[in-house]
């Protein structure tokens, strides 16, 4: 069975410029978003602030329990609902070091509205400023480790040029990925940093397949120029390309629809991760090759 | 040519032998992690430079005392927290040279300046001192913490230092997270403190605290309405005993009313100094003072010898079970604050793996029917490489301890994506090769070995990824970067090895012409 013709050639290159608009125009959007929005909106992991899931047996009136708030004063709160309408998620930027049980705490200010049997503490998150400020500067330096250490790698098996276009892919999927998380309002945290993480070891891999097939046609390039040889190349990975981008969003398609609430946003990442980066291979990442070659020659 | 099956075959039989072996039962070789199956996990940050203050107080209290034993007036002996130094202030300028001399018992301590007055020395305590204190707060904390957890009765539990001052505590599965926190946070510093009766209690709480006293409060709940009111009591600060010389506490119920109270065992210095504090104070109140709380300040009726003494305050049987726990177990030597606590409910817990393990089943069933349709009989040989790569995986994770989170699910998913990857890759060059007209053996072997290059280089950055985010993250960071490398690194052993090793069997047995892919 096929789904890709085994002899495509599609003129990918003759389309950089469409491409590089297109893409130019998500990651202003994004970026748009992001400035209007007030910059990222860092979860508890980063900002510190504490969280608490409650289940109730049946759906509550957020106002109430807003007002039942206001008693404990933990200052500025959101208040959602989290999957179902009986589970509420409470959001407070303080956070607070004293040994109190902060679920409990809530649970009992709501006492006075609703019965407290029928209210359960499902999860309660605190995180100090202090161990926001840590996991922040930890998840930035690992991030930037990751694409070092990639780096090192790409250039060492390939070239140097490989290796920029390679980030320069990469950079523009977690630029898009970023910008979507900023439109869908979603929120920034420890499990969204390895989820980014993932989408960074997910496009380089998509790239490197490509650029393994250039390096392999340029060795018997006879007299095609490059970008000849890069259109040759795309075309012959691209029923892998599109392959394994399938299966892989089978997958994560599974996880955003039945993995539940709490990785649905590590799923969302993924999905958009996933096909930007399936779409930066195809026609982003060998654009900087053209660039560098047509200004070796100039 | 396919001689090499001889020992490959052995191998892959061996290590899927193995890894059923480490994994069954999968529910006593793998652990849960907290998310998993509800739990608290807690940073503490010890108070380190209470621990400092404490000691500094008790030095320059023993430094006061081995002066006056020279026979020599003290006017005051001045601890100066900010810079860790004493002052000690005598009366007459000819006792600074014996004071000196009294100080040199002291090593940790060096004299800084003299006051312009010529009647008192400044000291200041060594860094490695102050070092000293601090690790010694950490240690013991972790230790009293392990204790009061160990007789709490929680299985499994994990108490262990992070950097220099923090305690990282793990408790799965607890049931009451407010009661664990109680139970570990409490510094549980027990003094006994006198009554001050002779000044005006209404004067200090107006501002006029004597100098040698202090205002501390009772704290009477309401256990109905949950309000709290607050009892003041001025106390004499110096504290008569402390709980440093308690052997025992034990739960104990009144015998006319039935309220529980925590009975108190004293070793022979702190009966002693009981017996005598009691004889000396007949008819005073005596204050039982808990981390800066005034539990009760009976009237002392008689002199108490044989060291016991009882702290009570209207508890439920829970409260006083966990106090006694506490004061067993010791205070801690410094304050803790909660730097970080993550709460999951059990409920949840089992929320998340079900729904875990319903989308691995739905996207595992997906991708295997999908292979399975596009590549025919190669694709069933890529989904039992596939299965083989669960398998290896679960091993892996029991023999590492790995414990499974929920973003450690999520690292299972992908990987089943990646395995498939390779196994694409492969499969998209052997039908290449058969299209430039090579026979299907030689297709094959061209096939998995120029697909091999690719497969590396793909999966080492994906791999430089997770290596990074294991050793930076944290949590269920950790355990999701822990299943991507092994997951990685058993789709490299069953995509490209077990599948190879596959192939090479089915064409050992007969010639094929045409190779269903």
């Amino acid at each position: 069975m096929k789904i890709i013709s085994s002899e495509t050639h599609f003129n990918f290159m003759g389309k950089i410029k469409m491409a590089l608009t297109i893409s130019a125009l998500m990651i202003l959007i994004g970026l748009g978003s992001m400035v209007m929005s007030g910059g990222l909106k860092y979860g508890i992991d980063f900002s510190g602030g504490t969280l608490v899931q409650l289940q109730f047996k049946t759906a509550p009136d957020i106002e109430v329990i807003r007002d039942g708030l206001k008693t404990i004063g933990l200052g500025e709160s959101t208040i959602q609902e989290f999957g179902t309408k009986r589970d509420i998620l409470i959001r407070v930027q303080r956070s607070e070091e004293k040994l109190e049980a902060v679920g409990s705490q809530v649970r009992n200010s709501l006492g006075e509205s609703f019965n407290k049997a029928d209210i359960t503490v499902e999860r309660v998150e605190m995180v100090g400023p202090k161990v926001g400020r840590d996991l922040r500067e930890k998840a930035l330096l690992s991030i930037l480790y990751a694409i070092i250490g990639i780096v090192l790698y790409i250039s060492w098996r390939f070239e140097l040029q490989y290796a920029i276009a390679a980030i320069i892919a990469l950079i523009h999927d977690v630029l898009i990925t970023m910008g979507a998380f900023s439109i869908f309002d979603k929120e920034f945290t420890l499990v969204i940093v390895a989820a980014f993480l993932t989408i960074i070891g997910y496009s380089l891999n998509d790239t490197i397949v490509v650029f393994d097939r250039i390096r392999e046609n340029l060795r018997r390039k006879g007299k095609n120029s490059l970008v000849d040889i890069i259109n040759t190349s795309i075309n012959q990975t691209l029923s892998r390309t599109l392959l394994t981008s399938g299966t892989t969003l089978l997958v994560v398609v599974a996880l955003f629809f039945f993995g539940g609430e709490i990785i649905h946003d590590f799923s969302f990442a993924l999905l958009v991760g996933v096909l930007v980066g399936t779409y930066s291979s195809i026609f982003i990442a060998s654009v900087f090759l053209v660039f560098w070659d047509s200004r070796k020659r100039a | 040519m396919y001689k090499d099956l001889k020992w490959k075959i052995p191998l892959i039989l061996a290590v899927v032998l193995g890894a059923v072996w480490l994994a069954y039962p999968l529910k006593e070789k793998i652990s849960l992690g907290l998310d998993l199956q509800g739990g608290m996990h807690l940073v503490l940050e010890v108070k380190v430079e209470k621990a400092v203050e404490a000691s500094l107080d008790r030095l320059a209290d023993e430094i006061k005392r081995d002066i006056t034993e020279e026979d020599l007036e003290v006017d005051r002996v001045k601890v100066i927290f900010a810079s860790r130094q004493i002052n000690v202030r005598m009366v007459d300028k000819l006792d600074l040279p014996p004071v000196k001399t009294v100080l040199e018992k002291y090593p940790f301590f060096s004299m800084v300046s003299e006051d312009s007055d010529g009647l008192g020395l400044v000291y200041q305590m060594s860094v490695d001192q102050v070092t000293q204190i601090e690790q010694n707060a950490v240690s013991q904390g972790l230790e009293t913490i392990r204790n009061r957890v160990d007789q709490f009765g929680v299985s499994e539990p994990t108490i262990q230092a992070q950097g220099e001052k923090r305690i990282l505590v793990q408790l799965p599965g607890v049931k009451d997270p407010e009661r664990a926190i109680n139970l570990i946070g409490k510094t549980a510093r027990l003094e006994f403190k006198l009554l001050d009766e002779e000044n005006s209690l209404q004067q200090a709480l107006a501002g006029s605290v004597p100098e040698e006293s202090e205002v501390l409060y009772q704290r009477v709940e309401n256990k109905e309405t949950g309000a709290v009111t607050k009892e003041p009591f001025l106390l004499i600060k110096r504290t008569v005993l402390t709980g440093e010389t308690l052997t025992g506490a034990e739960i104990r119920f009144d015998s006319d009313f039935n309220e529980p109270y925590v009975s108190l065992n004293f070793n022979s210095v702190g009966a002693m100094i009981f017996q005598q504090v009691t004889r000396e104070n007949i008819k005073k109140r005596l204050a039982i003072v808990l981390d800066d709380n005034v539990y009760s300040a009976p009237v002392i009726q008689d002199e108490i010898a044989g060291g016991r003494a009882q702290i009570t305050g209207r508890f439920t049987s829970e409260e006083a079970r966990d106090l006694a726990i506490i004061l067993r177990a010791g205070a801690l030597p410094a304050p803790v604050v909660i730097l970080e606590n993550r709460t999951v409910g059990p409920s949840l817990g089992q929320d998340s793996i079900n729904k875990g393990i319903t989308s691995i089943i739905y996207g595992g069933l997906l991708v295997v029917a999908f292979i399975a349709v596009y590549y025919k009989l190669s694709g069933i040989i890529a989904v039992t490489a596939l299965f083989l790569n669960i398998v290896l995986l679960a091993g892996a994770l029991a023999y590492f301890g790995a414990a499974l989170t929920l973003p450690g699910i999520a690292g299972i998913i992908l990987t089943v994506g990646m395995a498939i990857d390779a196994n694409v890759l492969v499969f998209e060059r052997i039908r290449e090769e058969i299209r430039i007209g090579k026979t299907v053996r030689a297709a094959i072997e061209a096939g998995f070995s120029k697909a091999f290059r690719t497969i590396v280089d793909a999966n080492i950055t994906t791999f430089i990824a997770a290596v990074v985010l294991f050793q930076f993250g944290t949590g269920p960071i950790k355990g999701f970067a822990i299943t991507l490398c092994i997951g990685i690194a058993a789709s490299m052993f069953t995509a490209v090895f077990v599948s190879r090793a596959i192939f090479d069997g089915t064409m050992s047995h007969r010639k094929l012409d045409k190779l269903s892919i």
